[in-house]
């Protein structure tokens, strides 16, 4: 067990795990914001079950800014490794021949992905924790559909978010896919894991840019 | 009375090797570790010897001039190999096999060791099989077999195309379990320059670090060759760019007898020249005549138009075609053995019907096989009156099921399309038969060094048949060398380290040293490459598939002329110090150039025809076999083991004479 | 055909290389990638420069020696070929082509287009053999019935030539198509079961230790292999990596 630390293959096991529990984050917060489109009420009820409920603010929150955290790190990690790994670079290195933009540049459309996430909680997280636990603010369960739809007033902040969401959508094209195959998941049902794991990569990404387009364009 | 002992133990000879093995002596395990041998050379024989004698506990150093000892040219043979396993239950044994053997040698090997080498066949595929090697295998999880060229049994083991690969990897996968305990030192791109002998034995090797250009004593109670054959003497042929006779033509020069030097196998189906700056040949395997059909134009115009670019083969109708080896062997036809199917090629293309811009090539036509297929294959699926298109498509898939690998390759080399148009085939120098003499031991004339595998002359006679040169390297390497060396080990487990600050060393490594210093002063008109195509070009021409007495005197004139030019004006830049790889082709061009003239005078002396060796002068003069090989037992039924005595004219030979006891000679016909 | 060669030249390990521009004329199609360096090296002989120093052997695309990244890519443009095997029909008149050594921590430079691959041999050297005596009393070739398909696939990982295009393919210079082959030759028989846990423990932490880089599965490898070697065998090691980490 010692060596799961430090191997590489211990390592790249746990970016596909951290990565397949952000994607499965994913599903469920655009899940739930998806309801803001249709029925502000279940979108208030949900997010203040979510903003309350001991479980999921202790426990599961944790894991997730964990996820998230160990996910870039490690990321970071890895990309300083596999630099040194060549330290004299080719003059000429034909990378297109071979393998996709999207695949050699994981680091790029993550680091996009990873500002994006601080503006997020800059718009969301930080805001939220100072209301309910710095300030202590008294719960109102019918306060979240309007900070939703406040924040997406702004044509900057609306572009910025559609913009991260292409790179998002980059990220997992490459990512969730690849998750299977570093996990060890190569066999006859790999091809239809695979196509499943596009889908979801445009999917996703594309239905979090409607929500922030209809809430631009509504209010 | 010859001074050559060949060791052949007493008895019949079935109970010869058990009988032997009871008999020699041992070394206990304990004095093991106080042993060291040298092997030099990586292939099938030498790593499968290396890992073996280090797990029986020797120290053992190895020798490489690649970079990994995987790289060796034991790599590269496609076809398989034998065993006589019986699995097929086809009425194989250990003499058929050894039957098979020494009749496809053209009754010019010993019988003992055949025989041993027969016995010892199938214990390789036992230990392959542990070892991991993936045998292509039938639905039932059992191993499948192939049929190969002049036997009647299906006993040749195969990986794809690749057996030889597989073989050689599950070799070096023995040597890195010894190389991890730390009972193998590889020393990888290193090349042995010298053998050393103390009291006449010997007793180490110098060798160069090809990487930092350091010359390195190293010692050792017994040294093992297992140096592959010398067919680059020719230039061009099928061996690796680095395949030498540096370190076996050293160990001739301290006193190892070589054997047979003009026994060379050329293999009909290579890929022809294309031109001047040919650096290697590619064997197409053998396999492709079981479908092939061989011709060259009837009419020697048709051939000029051809090698003119105006005509092409397949605009020749089938009366248009001479299939020569049909015409002539209706018998075998197109498979009749290597030796035989060459030497019609070069008759054919030397009378100006050869097809390629060179002259030299003839077709190996697969239409009428995919013909064949087609029709078969379309009844087989039930389809009613196919049309000729759906006939050809089913046919080359078939071919493409059965050689694909080889289509391809061909297709990557020459641009053509081989399914749509026949290919080209030219015979090349494949393997040597050739080698150090050896006794039943394995052992040379000279006492402590030991030759094993293609490096040795021992077990192919004057041929080689297919899928025997795993089988015989591997069994030299894993089964026979491991015990007979010890016998001679015995002998020496209180001798102790043998030091390498020895006037015997020191003198050794001057030589060396001085050797390259005058490799590296030449007035520097020509490049080695420039002196390795001359020399190519006398061997093909007049020591190649038809040998006469004037052309093999002119041969040993001219080769002799060439060696001094060489030696006066060959250009070798750069330093010995460090990676120099002219320097390292400088030296093995060097003793080519010397061998080649052995090789050339052995030729003349042999004025028969016999396997792989054919002489001119004599044939047969009447009769249905009038034109074909003649073969001379009376006269030359003997091994020819050359002594070196300074120049290689001055050679002196040895005879060991061949007893046949357990085999009648008869002569090959194919008619 | 007239081509502008752009050369890497390094005198030694020690010494910084940098490219070098080579004019080269009279080139056919029919000649091999070698052959042209051959040319070019009997040219600059009898200029009486040093030739360019490049690994090759057996040039008929088996031995694994040759190991030029050529225009950008390992082998070359062509697809499942080594270099000595790529022909100059796959160039066109007046071409600048950049030739360069694999590049990797792990395989220094020897000199000029030379490389020390040795860090793969130590990786074998770790694990890559089943543990059997050499001494021909094992039990008999069928005693050991192998599955048709594990066969195949056993030798379809096997056939890795140990080039190292993979680790010059990929961006990360990542040795797990090399070590994986190397893994699932074993793991896919039976007799490579007994000792699986140890060797592939074994081989990783060696890989890992020579300093290659990380897989992210770009997949670069399985494209340019000369030997066309699957992706599936990296995924097999990691199972089996996993499946031994938990155990041993």
């Amino acid at each position: 067990m010692g060596g799961l630390i430090k191997s590489s293959i211990a390592r790249k096991v746990a970016m596909a795990l951290s990565g397949l529990f952000l994607v499965f984050f994913l599903l469920q917060h655009f899940s739930i914001n998806f309801t803001s489109v249709f029925s502000p009420e279940t979108f208030n009820e949900i997010s203040h079950f979510m903003g309350t409920n001991p479980v999921v603010q202790f426990a599961l929150q944790p894991v997730l800014i964990f996820a998230v955290i160990f996910h870039f790190v490690m990321g970071f990690i890895l990309e300083l490794q596999n630099n040194k790994a060549r330290a004299v670079k080719y003059a000429k290195y034909n990378g297109g021949a071979n393998a996709s933009w999207v695949s050699r540049n994981m680091i790029y459309s993550g680091l996009v992905v990873l500002a994006f996430l601080g503006l997020h909680f800059y718009d969301f997280w930080v805001p939220e924790m100072v209301y309910k636990y710095v300030e202590s603010n008294p719960e109102v369960p019918t306060r979240y559909f309007e900070e939703l739809v406040h924040k997406f007033e702004s044509p900057i902040r609306t572009g910025l978010y559609v913009l991260s969401f292409i790179f998002l959508a980059l990220h997992l094209w490459h990512g969730f896919a690849s998750s299977f195959q570093s996990v060890g998941f190569n066999n006859k049902y790999s091809a239809g894991a695979t196509k499943f794991a596009k889908v979801f990569a445009v999917a996703i990404p594309f239905g979090f840019v409607v929500i922030a387009l209809v809430h631009h364009f509504n209010h | 009375m010859s001074i050559l002992d060949s060791k052949i133990p007493e008895g019949p000879l079935a109970d010869k090797w058990t009988k032997h093995k009871n008999t020699i002596n041992l070394v206990n395990p304990a004095n093991k570790r106080n042993i060291d041998v040298i092997v030099v050379g990586t292939g099938l024989a030498g790593g499968s010897a290396a890992a073996t004698l280090a797990e029986l506990g020797y120290n053992v150093k190895t020798f490489c001039y690649q970079d990994s000892p995987r790289r060796a040219h034991s790599i590269a043979a496609q076809g398989g190999i034998n065993a006589a396993k019986n699995y097929q239950g086809d009425g194989d044994s250990d003499y058929r096999l050894f039957y098979d053997t020494i009749k496809g040698g053209d009754y010019r090997s010993r019988e003992a060791n055949v025989y041993r080498l027969a016995e010892v066949s199938g214990n390789i595929i036992d230990q392959c099989v542990a070892q991991g090697v993936p045998f292509a295998r039938e639905y039932g999880g059992l191993l499948d077999n192939r049929s190969f060229g002049g036997v009647l049994v299906s006993r040749t083991f195969y990986a794809k195309g690749q057996t030889g690969q597989q073989l050689l990897l599950g070799a070096y996968s023995a040597m890195n379990r010894q190389i991890n305990r730390g009972k193998i030192e590889a020393f990888n791109r290193h090349e042995m320059l010298d053998l050393v002998k103390i009291d006449g034995k010997a007793r180490g090797i110098i060798a160069r670090d090809l990487v930092t250009g350091e010359i390195e004593r190293h010692s050792a109670h017994a040294v093992v060759l297992a140096t592959g054959g010398y067919g680059n003497v020719f230039f061009l042929s099928t061996n690796a760019m680095g395949s030498n006779v540096m370190a076996a033509w050293r160990a001739h020069r301290r006193g190892a007898f070589f054997a047979n030097p003009c026994y060379t196998q050329i293999h009909p189906t290579c890929i022809p020249v294309s031109g001047d700056h040919q650096s290697k040949l590619t064997l197409m395997s053998e396999s492709l005549r079981n479908d092939g059909r061989i011709w060259v134009p009837k009419r020697i115009e048709d051939a000029e138009a051809i090698r003119a670019g105006k005509l092409k083969p397949t605009q020749l109708a089938e009366e248009e075609r001479d299939y020569y080896l049909e015409r002539r062997y209706p018998a075998f036809g197109n498979l009749v053995p290597r030796d035989v199917a060459s030497r019609a090629a070069k008759e054919r293309c030397d009378a100006g019907f050869g097809v390629n811009k060179t002259g030299e090539a003839v077709y190996l036509d697969f239409a009428s096989a995919i013909q064949r297929y087609g029709k078969e294959k379309a009844l087989t699926s039930g389809i009613e009156n196919p049309s000729k298109e759906e006939i050809t498509k089913l046919g080359e898939e078939v071919i493409e099921n059965k050689y694909g690998n080889l289509f391809q390759m061909y297709e990557k080399i020459v641009d053509e399309d081989p399914y749509k148009t026949p290919m080209m085939i030219y015979p090349a120098v494949h393997y040597t038969m050739g080698g150090l003499w050896v006794d039943y031991n394995l052992q040379t004339t000279v006492p402590g060094c030991y030759a094993a595998g293609e490096a040795n002359f021992s077990d192919h006679g004057a041929n080689r048949l297919g899928a025997s040169a795993l089988m015989q390297g591997l069994a030299d390497g894993y089964f026979v060398l491991p015990y007979t060396i010890g016998d001679y080990l015995s002998h020496d487990i209180r001798t102790g380290k043998i030091p390498t600050d020895t006037p015997e060393f020191d003198q050794a490594e001057k030589d060396v040293k001085d050797r390259i210093q005058k490799l590296m002063g030449g007035s520097g008109e020509h490049s080695v490459d420039y002196y390795h195509k001359k020399l190519g070009k006398i061997m093909w021409n007049k020591c190649g598939m038809s040998r006469n007495e004037k052309e093999l005197k002119e041969a040993i004139a001219e080769i002799a002329e060439l060696r001094q030019d060489f030696w006066k004006s060959v250009k070798v830049p750069g330093t010995a110090k460090g990676m120099n790889p002219e320097l390292e082709k400088a030296g093995r061009v060097a003793d080519f150039l010397e061998l080649g003239e052995l090789f050339a005078k052995d030729a003349l002396h042999r004025n028969e025809s016999c396997g792989g060796h054919f002489r001119e002068e004599s044939v047969e003069q009447s009769g249905e076999q009038k034109g074909e090989a003649l073969r001379d037992d009376e006269n030359f039924k003997y091994v020819a083991a050359w002594e070196y005595k300074g120049e290689p004219k001055d050679a002196q030979l040895h005879k060991e004479e061949l007893i046949f006891e357990n085999i009648e000679l008869k002569t090959r016909s194919y008619k | 055909m007239n081509l502008t060669l752009k050369i890497w030249r390094q005198k030694d390990a020690q010494s910084q290389g940098k490219i070098v521009d080579y004019p080269i004329s009279g080139i056919e199609g029919d000649m091999s990638f070698l052959e042209m360096l051959d040319v070019l090296n009997e040219e600059l002989i009898t200029k009486g420069e040093e030739p360019v120093v490049f690994d090759h052997d057996c040039r008929e695309g088996i031995c694994g020696s040759c190991s030029l990244q050529i225009n950008g890519e390992p082998h070359g443009p062509d697809r499942l070929v080594t270099t000595c095997q790529l022909h100059m029909r796959k160039f066109n008149d007046g071409d600048t082509i950049y030739i360069e050594p694999f590049r990797a921590k792990a395989f220094p430079v020897v000199k000029d287009l030379m490389v020390d691959r040795s860090a793969f041999d130590r990786i074998q050297h770790a694990g890559g053999y089943i543990s059997v005596n050499t001494s021909g009393n094992t039990i008999d070739a069928n005693a050991i019935p192998v599955n048709k398909d594990d066969a195949d696939d056993s030798f379809a990982a096997a056939t890795c030539i140990g080039c190292g295009a993979c680790v010059a393919a990929c961006k990360n210079a990542s040795a797990m198509l090399f070590t994986s082959a190397k893994v699932s030759q074993f793991a896919l028989l039976p007799q490579g079961q007994v000792e699986a846990t140890d060797r592939v423990l074994a081989m990783v932490n060696q890989m890992d230790e020579e300093g290659f880089g990380n897989c992210t599965n770009t997949g670069a490898c399985e494209i340019e292999c000369p030997k066309g070697i699957s992706l599936e065998n990296i995924a097999r090691m990691n199972r089996e990596y996993l499946k031994a980490s938990l155990k041993g």
